[in-house]
């Protein structure tokens, strides 16, 4: 294969990474920008989102498609009840002073992951995806699977802009996001808001699981990495700003992808692109994309 | 603070000391083992404590300053053929430096950035361990050999792996790096940085620089992770990427918050007591994990200020 259709190739799986990543950074930054809470459990949701997705569709017998559906709607809900119980019984009691909550979190992430160890297994196990389909390029053949996640990831982030900017839920959380007494004082319930926004936030984190489980495979550890890119892309798009998100996480799943493919080591492409990050936060705190800082 | 209290406060440091002095003699063999690794990672939890308790900085990343300690003192050792003593240095002095370069760089940030970022530069660390395998052998790490872990003391040799040396070297190393803490919150310093904690601008109004007098603390707190780091290494012979990783930031966090922040015995108190719940559910389950995590919700909700800080706040009001 020549250099052009290995880029490619390397593009497109970047593109995956890129709209899993997007969806789950989407709902740390929600969590962040709404709550001013920083969320360690969340790749634990991701993972829980996984392994209730490799639960459900091994229960459906029958045609890969029915056990993925489901799982495609079992899998968010669960783990956003997984959420807001949380939320409910430890965050809104910590009043969600920002570093009793980050430890709080680190907590649950213990937690979760024990748990999913015990019951769950150290074993990665695949899901199977809804369909085979093959699209043949004039150099290699591609999922079809895959290039329907980068579909549905966009989909789904355009529904989460249209819910943000055009209804009403959108307007009462972004009015709890810029100033959390004044809509109190409006008689938005702000604490149920904080509730439904970490359970948003999970759930998408869990869609996205659910998404990449039958391309990559369920594991107990697999929260970890995306949690770190999903800080990374929080950053450098500036925390609670949608559209530096996206644009980050296409940046970052990208270059990811292309770094990973044709360049370094892994692990040296992983600690350049860390170190970068950490100075980013440390020279310009709003982010590349982020208006003012906070 | 008057004379009464500071004479009490000497004492009830000095009974603590002479306990643990007991103790080596007293305690079963197993136990004594056990102690030795506590009073060396108690030494890390006191290096986190000034940073957390005193200055009110949460850092989510010393367990690369740990890991400086660790591979400055076993990586010369172990390929360069270096002495203990020498070895020691050069892991607090790695330490130090890290300290000093990470501090300038992420004390630029505040609050919630400043969690992220440490944790950046430690995950940094991590990985650097990870990428020269050649020389740390990753995760599998290295086993210093015992014929390389002795010091001579004029013309007895000491070996590191006896239990009894070990134990009194790791309660040296405690006994100093307490007693510098002590004496360090209570002098002018220490007070400056307390008053950081409970509000900076006041400080920087009242002339004080408060970068400066942060960036001593973050190296101060490098440089006795470190020590604990490299003790850590040189007495239990073994250095490996694990030390590196996020967990070893958390421990000293859940330690400082289980014991008590800024009061000076807490980290002691905090990891003796969760390094024995661990010790004791790890033989009923294999999920000790989560007693760690329900341990750190259950102390953030109902016992913000662990143990120590409790009892201070009910009855003793005048502990340091």
């Amino acid at each position: 294969m020549g250099f052009g259709p290995l880029l490619l190739l390397a593009s497109l799986e970047g593109l995956v990474t890129a709209a899993t990543l997007a969806l789950m950074a989407l709902g740390l930054s929600l969590v962040f920008g709404v709550m001013r809470v920083v969320n360690v459990a969340h790749g634990e949701f991701f993972m829980l989102g996984a392994v209730v997705a490799w639960a459900v569709s091994t229960a459906f017998a029958g045609h890969p498609a029915i056990g993925f559906s489901a799982a495609l709607i079992v899998a968010p809900l669960v783990v956003g009840a997984v959420a807001f119980l949380a939320e409910r019984l430890v965050l809104k009691r910590l009043n969600y002073d920002p570093e009793a909550t980050i430890v709080a979190t680190i907590g649950l992430l213990y937690i979760v992951q024990q748990l999913a160890l015990t019951f769950y297994g150290a074993d990665a196990r695949p899901v199977q995806p809804p369909f085979n389909l093959r699209i043949q390029l004039p150099w290699f053949g591609y999922s079809g699977y895959k290039l329907a996640v980068i579909a549905a990831a966009g989909v789904l982030l355009a529904g989460v802009w249209f819910v943000l900017a055009r209804t009403r839920a959108g307007l009462v959380m972004r009015a709890t996001q810029y100033d959390a007494e004044t809509a109190q004082a409006f008689g938005i319930p702000v604490g149920r808001v904080y509730a439904g926004v970490f359970a948003l936030g999970a759930m998408l984190a869990a869609v996205a699981a659910v998404l990449i489980v039958p391309v990559s495979q369920a594991h107990y550890l697999m929260g970890r990495d995306p949690l770190l890119l999903s800080f990374v892309v929080v950053i450098i798009g500036g925390l609670g700003s949608l559209r530096g998100t996206v644009v980050a996480a296409l940046l970052i799943g990208l270059s990811d992808g292309i770094i990973s493919t044709l360049f370094f080591s892994p692990t040296l492409a992983k600690i350049l692109a860390t170190l970068l990050v950490a100075l980013v936060l440390v020279f310009r705190p709003q982010g590349l994309f982020g208006t003012a800082a906070r | 603070m008057n004379d009464t209290s500071a004479a009490r406060i000497w004492l009830l440091h000095l009974a603590v000391i002479a306990a643990l002095v007991a103790a080596g003699f007293l305690l079963p063999d197993y136990h004594r083992g056990v102690f030795s690794r506590i009073l060396v990672l108690a030494v890390f939890a006191m290096g986190y404590n000034l940073l957390l308790g005193y200055c009110g900085l949460l850092s989510l990343g010393h367990a690369m300053f740990f890991a400086a300690g660790l591979y400055g003192a076993g990586l010369p050792l172990y390929h360069l053929g270096w002495g203990v003593p020498a070895a020691f240095v050069a892991g607090v002095a790695a330490g130090g430096a890290l300290a000093l370069v990470v501090g300038a760089l992420a004390l630029r940030t505040v609050g919630v950035a400043f969690m992220i970022v440490t944790m950046m530069f430690a995950q940094v660390a991590y990985l650097t361990t990870l990428y020269f395998t050649t020389w740390t052998r990753g995760e599998e790490g290295l086993v210093l050999p015992p014929a390389t872990r002795r010091v001579g003391l004029g013309d007895t040799v000491v070996s590191l792996s006896d239990p009894a040396s070990r134990y009194a070297i790791a309660l040296v190393l405690f006994c100093v790096v307490l007693l510098l803490m002590l004496r360090l919150v209570r002098s002018p310093f220490g007070r400056t940085l307390a008053g950081i904690r409970e509000n900076e601008e006041r400080m920087r109004m009242l002339g004080y620089d408060t970068f400066r007098a942060k960036l001593a603390a973050v190296v101060v707190s490098g440089l006795a992770c470190a020590a604990a780091g490299a003790a850590y290494g040189l007495l239990f012979g073994y250095v490996g990427s694990g030390f590196a990783s996020i967990q070893y930031s958390i421990l000293p966090l859940l330690w400082v918050l289980v014991g008590g922040a800024a009061t000076t015995l807490g980290p002691l108190l905090g990891t003796a007591f969760m390094f024995y719940v661990i010790d004791y559910a790890s033989g009923l389950t294999t999920a000790w994990l989560v007693l760690v995590g329900a341990a750190l919700i259950f102390i953030v909700l109902f016992f913000p200020k662990g143990i120590l800080g409790t009892v201070r706040e009910r009855w003793l009001t005048w502990l340091p």
